[in-house]
């Protein structure tokens, strides 16, 4: 694929990795945003590439690990009726509700489709009038605009059997969530470059003010990360905070404007519960008013349906740096890459599933424990 | 405080250790069976360990082999058997005929046997057309040709329309194992070097892109091959092959996980010897998928002893089917069990096995 | 490769490497056959630069060879390029 092998050489990583290294005199911790940023670091173990002390705290950038319990249920039920099509993207169906999971649903006659585009869902729509097509529309302002599209598709085409359930969560209201909590230990962020391909980086410059941290706009391939980590520690180290954009390639500044116009005319800001992390005021996107005919909240009555979080989860504390995964009590016990209770472990590049993982590569002896945890959370990857 | 003398005293010398922990409840997460139990990863392991196995109970089964081999009248045969569900019927390259005979003479190649005898049962919906099960009979005894296999006795039924999904396909064979030759997982040791006969990827991709609508510019048809002569081949070169598997569902991850588990070494692969296509890796970063997941129907991975691997690896790329072979890795004393691949970057990455299927992520 | 309506909505197929596939450009009104673009889940979102993309690939050429300090290279690559900073940089914020 044009410019995929270019930006993952592994001559220029080397360079960019020896710059980092002699830029760095001090330890730093920054976050990278975006789940797929998350999969690179750890699928090419960028991380162990790193001088010491320079941490990368795994963002809450999974669209599928951060849809909350209540969302998962309300899909559960939707999908388990009659008459039902419910199709999802494919590491949804992973995602344990309260007991259930849609592998589940499926099993016991539930008509649950994978679809790689949301139009696939659309055309599943147009093929069966006499089927309730429901789309699972989750995901950030990258995917918001494709999913968008098809409701505005219904609408347009006069599709009455389609309908959305939807659990759009926005990059910048986390961000800004992230550094109000008073533990936080995040000193710049990697924002997530593809999010910026949509919606420009606007928003960015007031977040780095108010909160004096660094912001760089970075892409998604090894090299990309590595030329934005690079920015990131060169703004620390002579103590500046501004936004950056290091994907030029597929950022503007001014974003997509039609994909923009599409989603405020679509949907429109609430407030929005992250599974492990709690509400984040004005964090997510629900259909306008103009659309709540296609809301599947609306139209399956599933609006009622309320579930509490498990309160032993810690995964808000682990995402944003304050504590290792196996400082929670539930941590291996309760909550296991196959029961998971929280984001963190629900990814397999999530912090918690990462170090469960690395623990069977190498069991540290009792005494040195906690001092291997704390390397244990930067030095693993895993791709599973 | 003072011990309660009512209990028990809790054993100081006997830290809890879960790696041999193995859950009392069968299954423990799914009532019902789900699509990942036939994914061939943990979740099938699962099935298998916690449910067949102890149901039949014999030492047979234990070595959880592709095909188990059994001595019969003086004779040492190795006996498999396979059952073949593919949608769609009809894909670039093959079809559920041409798997349905390789999947089991490869099953028994990987014994290091010569398959001879194949047997093959027809589960058909209601509704099916006459045509399309001449077709897939007619590359069923094409593929029993080129295999040099006899399909000795079969079998039909029908089911009621929407009890089946057009065709299902078993088939069951027997081969001959030479005098001498002792493959199985047990016999990986730290040292040995881990090859693959070609490249990976291919079948699962080819298949995936019927599925999901996507075509490519240069065909990528399924790589299905029978691979009881190239393992002749490399028998010729030595009798002494430690270990030999098809990767297919689950790909190469999970068959070097499941030899990892079963022999207590470790498994060190260099991502950068894999020889991946470029389109399946291309496939592959857009549909999100990894290619050591991705299933192959015409490949094997070979183990062999250090000093044996280059012959093995001459003996490979001479034969039609392997010239692309390469040696990936090899077994350590590290980590026993478990999978790691050293990245393009110097680094070091867990190659788990997965839980169920292997889903496209989005993110 | 083509693009087409259908239903009235801007389609497209791309190639990704010899992997083609179906793809929406309604987000991309302007998006001509011979461009690249960056895809998700079937959407074409944002078109690639090539430009950028050069200049970025040889800023990690460049890397070490040169005596200057990084930041330094990034300005001077800026400057090359004629290209502006982002509103709210550091300019503003220094």
């Amino acid at each position: 694929m044009k410019y995929l092998a270019e930006f993952s050489d592994p001559d220029l990583a080397k360079k960019l990795v020896d710059q980092i290294h002699a830029t760095v005199t001090k330890p730093w911790a920054m976050m990278e945003v975006c789940g797929g940023q998350t999969h690179t670091i750890v699928r090419h173990g960028i991380d162990q590439l790193l001088p010491d002390g320079v941490e990368m705290i795994h963002g809450p950038g999974c669209p599928v690990c951060v849809t909350p319990l209540e969302i998962i249920d309300k899909a559960l039920e939707i999908a388990s009726q009659p008459g039902v099509i419910f199709c999802s993207f494919g590491d949804m169906l992973r995602v344990p509700g309260s007991g259930r999971d849609l592998f589940r649903i499926k099993s016991e006659g539930g008509d649950v489709r994978v679809v790689y585009s949301p139009l696939d869902a659309l055309k599943i729509a147009k093929d069966n009038p006499d089927k309730q097509v429901v789309f699972f529309g989750i995901g950030f302002e990258t995917t918001a605009p494709p999913n968008a599209m098809t409701v505005y598709q219904a609408k347009r085409l006069g599709l009455p059997n389609f309908s959305l359930l939807v659990s759009h969560v926005r990059v910048p209201p986390a961000i800004a969530a992230i550094m109000q909590s008073p533990d936080c230990r995040v000193q710049a962020f990697l924002a997530a470059g593809h999010v910026c391909s949509v919606m420009g980086i606007s928003e960015y410059p007031e977040l780095a003010a108010k909160y004096k941290v660094p912001i760089v706009v970075t892409g998604f391939e090894p090299l990309d990360i590595l030329a934005g980590i690079l920015r990131t520690v060169t703004q620390l180290e002579r103590g500046e905070y501004v936004v950056e954009n290091a994907y030029r390639r597929a950022v503007r500044d001014e974003g997509n404007p039609a994909a923009k116009e599409m989603l405020a005319d679509v949907f429109e800001t609430t407030d929005r519960a992250w599974r492990g992390i709690g509400m984040i005021p004005q964090s997510g996107w629900r259909l306008s008013p103009r659309y709540r005919e296609y809301d599947a909240e609306y139209r399956f009555q599933v609006r009622d349906i309320a579930t509490e979080e498990s309160t032993i989860c810690r995964s808000g504390e682990v995402l944003q740096g304050q504590i290792k995964p196996h400082e929670c009590e539930a941590f291996g016990t309760l909550c296991t890459p196959r029961n998971p209770l929280g984001a963190t472990m629900v990814s397999s590049e999530g912090a918690c599933a990462a170090y469960y993982l690395y623990r069977r590569l190498q069991t540290p002896a009792p005494e040195t424990a906690s001092k291997t945890a704390s390397k244990a959370s930067e030095a693993v990857s895993s791709v599973g | 405080m003072l011990p309660d003398p009512a209990l028990p005293p809790t054993s100081e010398a006997q830290p809890p250790n879960f790696d041999g922990w193995t859950c009392p409840l069968p299954l423990r997460d799914y009532p019902t069976i789900v699509m990942g139990h036939g994914g061939g990863g943990q979740l099938s392991g699962e099935l298998i360990e916690h449910l067949f196995v102890p149901a039949f109970s014999n030492p047979l089964l234990e070595g959880l082999t592709d095909s188990a081999v059994v001595t019969l009248g003086g004779a040492r045969l190795a006996f498999s058997t396979d059952s073949f569900v593919v949608q769609p019927l009809f894909f670039p390259g093959g079809s559920i005929g041409d798997l349905a005979v390789n999947g089991t003479v490869n099953d028994l190649a990987m014994s290091g046997a010569q398959p001879a005898y194949l047997s093959c049962g027809f589960i058909l919906e209601e509704g099916v057309e006459l045509s399309v099960v001449g077709r897939i009979a007619k590359d069923l005894g094409t593929a029993a040709e080129r295999a040099g296999v006899t399909i000795a006795t079969g079998d039909t039924k029908v089911v009621d329309t929407g009890h089946g999904d057009g065709v299902y396909i078993n088939t069951a064979g027997i081969g001959l194992v030479r005098e001498g030759v002792d493959i199985r997982p047990q016999r990986a040791v730290p040292g040995d070097v881990v090859i693959v006969s070609g490249m990976i990827g291919v079948h699962g991709i080819a298949i995936m892109s019927v599925r999901e609508g996507i075509s490519f510019g240069t065909e990528v048809t399924s790589d299905c091959a029978p691979l009881n002569g190239l393992v002749d081949a490399m028998l010729d070169a030595t009798l002494d092959l430690h270990v030999l598997r098809d990767p297919t569902r689950g790909g190469v991850a999970t068959s070097l996980n499941e030899i990892a588990k079963t022999a207590g070494v470790g498994v060190e692969l260099v991502e950068r010897d894999l020889p991946i296509p470029e389109t399946v890796a291309n496939a592959c970063a857009f549909l999100g998928l990894d290619p050591l997941y991705v299933a192959n129907e015409g490949k094997l991975l070979a183990i062999v002893a250090p000093e044996d691997a280059d012959q093995v690896l001459a003996a490979i790329r001479a034969h039609p089917l392997g010239a692309d072979a390469a040696i990936i890795g090899e077994c350590v004393e590290a980590h026993p069990g478990m999978v790691v691949t050293k990245t393009t970057f110097g680094a070091t990455r867990v190659v788990d096995t997965p839980i169920g299927e292997q889903l496209p992520r989005i993110c | 490769m083509e693009i087409r309506d259908e239903d009235d909505t801007r389609m497209g197929k791309v190639d990704f490497g010899g992997v083609i596939k179906d793809v929406c450009l309604a987000y991309l009104p302007d998006l001509q056959v011979g461009e690249y673009t960056i895809v998700h889940v079937g959407f074409a979102l944002q078109r690639l630069d090539e430009e950028s993309a050069m200049q970025s690939l040889e800023l990690y050429r460049q890397l070490g060879a040169l005596e200057e300090e990084f930041g330094d290279h990034w300005g001077i690559a800026a400057r090359q390029a004629g290209e502006r900073r982002p509103p709210g940089t550091e300019e503003t914020l220094r």
